[in-house]
């Protein structure tokens, strides 16, 4: 068997109770794995909230993570979306430097990449843009040469394609 | 009609069948204490939170029962953490309740305040913060259920002083609704089948038996099911009174202080079944040269326990009785087969019996100085086989694990997987408590005695006969033991230079205080112990530099074991 790290997106359905988060945190920190990103928000039934993880690791590693997170008593449902059909998407708010020279190149880009410009000054620009983090990575590397000023990722959200919702938010 | 939150808090236990708790008064536990007296629940005190909780463990190891200890916030809470990790790691069903500074206060650095919830959150398997007396009721409901049913282990649950007070309607959840925690019990039939069909092409298997044989009370399929398949049993330190030593399939205990003969059989085996045990790295030795030959089934309540350490070849999840009686049956569908199966596999037992006569477990016995197995032989050859027996840390666990032969579960109480030198005295007391009319021995080094020795005080004041055998060595004898080995002999820290008058000790206390100087007076002293009521310390002053033997050294696979020093 031959296993290698690899990028994992993992959704967890847990309670929606105080401290649970740190508990999520806490099990990779004590045992040595890796959190790329997390984003929380409550579902749809707020008593139970989704989090959404990127880490890595080999399959060993990923198996404990999978086990480990199930095994917590607020984790109501563990998916690991690496071998399966998924959406991904990422927002980004960056505020870029705006003169006279590039604020027509800024707003090409953001007009490519389908971004929405939500605040402007005399010297700034700031847009979000959404999309699957090749694509957020793609815009800014772009805007990088220009200037940007200040960069937020929300780290990515998942839900699996097609009708079924293969994690239900009735548990 | 209403209650208060600790009358909840009581009355609660009662409903859950507590008689018995263990623990400590404090600020912000007085209304608790407070409301004690009008409950018929026994509340033993000992001498130091660390203490109670330890001997809710002992009463739960011993019983099988949930134990349940108290503290008060701050520094009673901190003070249980040793204690919950010593439970913790070796699953044993507690729950521990602490105080807690008032709501309002919490995260002020109020008097007493420690945030025992986030300290907790790793060595326990649960815990709360109550912040409204009407979850109370639901939460120690679910806390008791948490902690009994699956791998069992202890659940915290911290009650601030304004909770306790506020009051509310009291009503006793029937059943515990939680969506995430719903432990597999039943074995998948798929797997059984598998692992049947695994055990009938096996020429040289072996049981590896550990701590969950004990937590399920498995010991008596584990027997039937050795028996079927005429396989040697091995077991971990926590495995050990599971299966009894005596049973002639028994190899005793495998591992860095295992037999020679048990660590052969696994290292040559070909098919390793692990019962309930975890591949510890004490048991396992170097990972890569571990049972190199075997095909591994894994049988485990806890899937995180599978796979963790070694790679498994056929993992099955579920209630150790439930998947070994599966297993039972399924073979026994082929009475052909399953009853010429023990004939196929005779060689390997007269393999495994070869290597029993060529290393027996042996120490050198002495006309001039007390030999520490000689003392626990002497022990098991004076009590019955219903006693208990806790152990401290170190070199005396090891020999008692070595040279007690066990035979009957829930009867060796020990800190297999923290280590927690100080844990065998309250535990001993615990378990005196929840087995009033059994003989409770504690057998310590001096070390380990003299992190709990306060707890002579607990035994005196509540009449519980437990009985102390110190191996006294005036050292850290195990690490001693490294030291000589792997150190060239540089005793850093580890003699103690001050002689302890443990006899002296145990009078100021009120207990009976008795010495034993040479090998001689050994049996009189036990003797003299065990007819003695009430708390007896006995004192062995041992050979200094006796090591445990065999040893499999750090870093080594387990059949290269270090014979004899």
């Amino acid at each position: 068997m031959v296993s290698h790290e690899a990028k994992h997106t993992i959704s967890v359905l847990v309670e929606n109770e105080f401290g649970v988060l740190t508990r999520v945190a806490g099990l990779f920190s004590g045992r040595g794995f890796n959190i790329e990103s997390l984003s929380v928000a409550p579902t749809l039934d707020d008593s139970i909230s989704r989090m959404t993880i990127v880490t890595s690791g080999d399959d060993r590693i990923l198996e404990q993570i999978t086990k480990q997170l199930n095994k917590l008593i607020d984790t109501i449902k563990v998916i690991d979306f690496t071998d399966s059909e998924y959406v991904e998407r990422e927002l980004a708010l960056i505020k870029v430097q705006a003169t006279e020279d590039t604020r027509a190149e800024i707003l090409r880009i953001v007009d490519i990449f389908r971004g929405n410009v939500v605040d402007v000054t005399a010297r700034s620009y700031t847009m979000e843009i959404t999309g699957a983090p090749s694509k957020i990575q793609a815009v800014v590397d772009l805007l990088k040469p220009i200037g940007i000023q200040e960069l937020v990722r929300s780290g990515p959200v998942v839900l699996g394609r097609g009708a079924k919702g293969g994690l239900s938010d009735k548990g | 009609m209403k209650r208060t939150g600790s009358q909840i808090l009581l009355e609660s236990l009662l409903l859950e069948g507590v008689d018995t708790v263990f623990g400590y008064p404090g600020g912000t536990v007085i209304n608790i204490y407070n409301d004690l007296p009008d409950y018929p629940i026994k509340h033993i005190l000992t001498r130091h939170e660390q203490a109670a909780v330890h001997a809710a463990d002992g009463y739960a190891r011993a019983s099988g029962k949930v134990g349940v200890a108290i503290a008060t916030s701050g520094p009673g809470a901190t003070n249980t953490v040793t204690g919950i990790a010593t439970a913790y790691m070796d699953s044993i069903p507690m729950v521990v309740i602490t105080g807690q500074v008032p709501t309002p206060l919490i995260g002020n650095d109020a008097f007493q305040e420690a945030d025992i919830v986030g300290m907790t959150r790793s060595i326990t398997k649960h815990n709360y913060l109550v912040k409204d007396v009407k979850d109370l009721a639901r939460i120690i409901k679910q806390a008791f259920y948490i902690a009994r049913t699956g791998r069992p282990g202890p659940v915290l649950i911290d009650l601030p002083k304004d909770v306790q007070i506020a009051s509310t309607k009291f009503v006793y959840p029937d059943s515990v609704e939680l969506r995430g925690y719903k432990p597999t019990y039943s074995g998948n039939v798929r797997q059984v089948e598998k692992a049947a069909k695994m055990i009938l092409a096996a020429r040289r298997p072996v049981l590896y038996v550990g701590g969950g044989a004990t937590a399920s009370d498995a010991g008596k399929n584990l027997i039937e099911f050795a028996e079927l398949i005429q396989a040697p049993v091995v077991t971990t330190l926590m495995g050990m009174a599971a299966f009894p030593t005596g049973h002639p399939l028994s190899l005793g205990m495998l591992g860095m202080h295992g037999t020679y003969y048990a660590n052969m059989a696994v290292t040559n085996s070909d098919l390793l079944i692990a019962i309930g045990a975890r591949f510890d790295d004490r048991v396992t030795g170097r990972i890569a040269a571990f049972a190199p030959k075997a095909k591994i089934i894994h049988i485990d309540i806890d899937p995180t326990s599978i796979k963790k350490n070694v790679r498994v070849d056929l993992p099955i999840v579920g209630e150790l009785r439930d998947v070994i009686e599966k297993i039972g049956n399924k073979l026994r569908e082929n009475e052909e087969q399953v009853e010429a199966f023990p004939e196929l596999t005779a060689p390997w037992r007269s393999q495994v019996a070869a290597w029993r006569a060529q290393y027996p477990m042996s120490y050198k016995s002495s006309d001039s100085v007390i030999k520490p197995q000689y003392v626990i032989e002497k022990i098991r050859e004076l009590t019955d086989e219903s006693a208990i027996i806790a152990t401290e840390v170190g070199q005396h666990q090891m020999w008692t694990a070595q040279f007690f032969n066990f035979s009957n579960p829930r009867t060796f109480l020990t800190s297999g997987g923290l280590g927690t030198m100080g844990f065998g005295l309250p535990a001993a007391l615990g378990a005196q408590v929840a087995c009033p009319d059994r003989q409770v021995i504690d057998i310590s080094g001096d070390g380990s005695f003299q992190m709990n020795s306060q707890e002579l005080a607990t035994l005196v004041q509540f009449k519980l006969p437990v009985k102390i055998a110190i191996l006294n060595n005036n050292f850290l004898g195990m690490v001693r033991q490294w030291q000589e080995l792997f150190f060239d002999h540089r005793y850093s820290q580890t003699p103690l230079e001050l002689p302890i008058d443990f006899v002296k000790l145990a009078e100021a206390y009120g207990a009976t205080g008795l010495r034993a100087s040479r090998p001689d007076e050994v049996e009189g002293v036990i003797r003299k112990a065990l007819e003695t009521p009430g708390p007896v310390l006995m004192e062995f002053k041992i050979d200094r530099e006796e090591n445990v033997m065999p040893m499999v050294p750090a870093g080594a696979a387990i059949d290269e074991m270090v014979l004899a020093s």
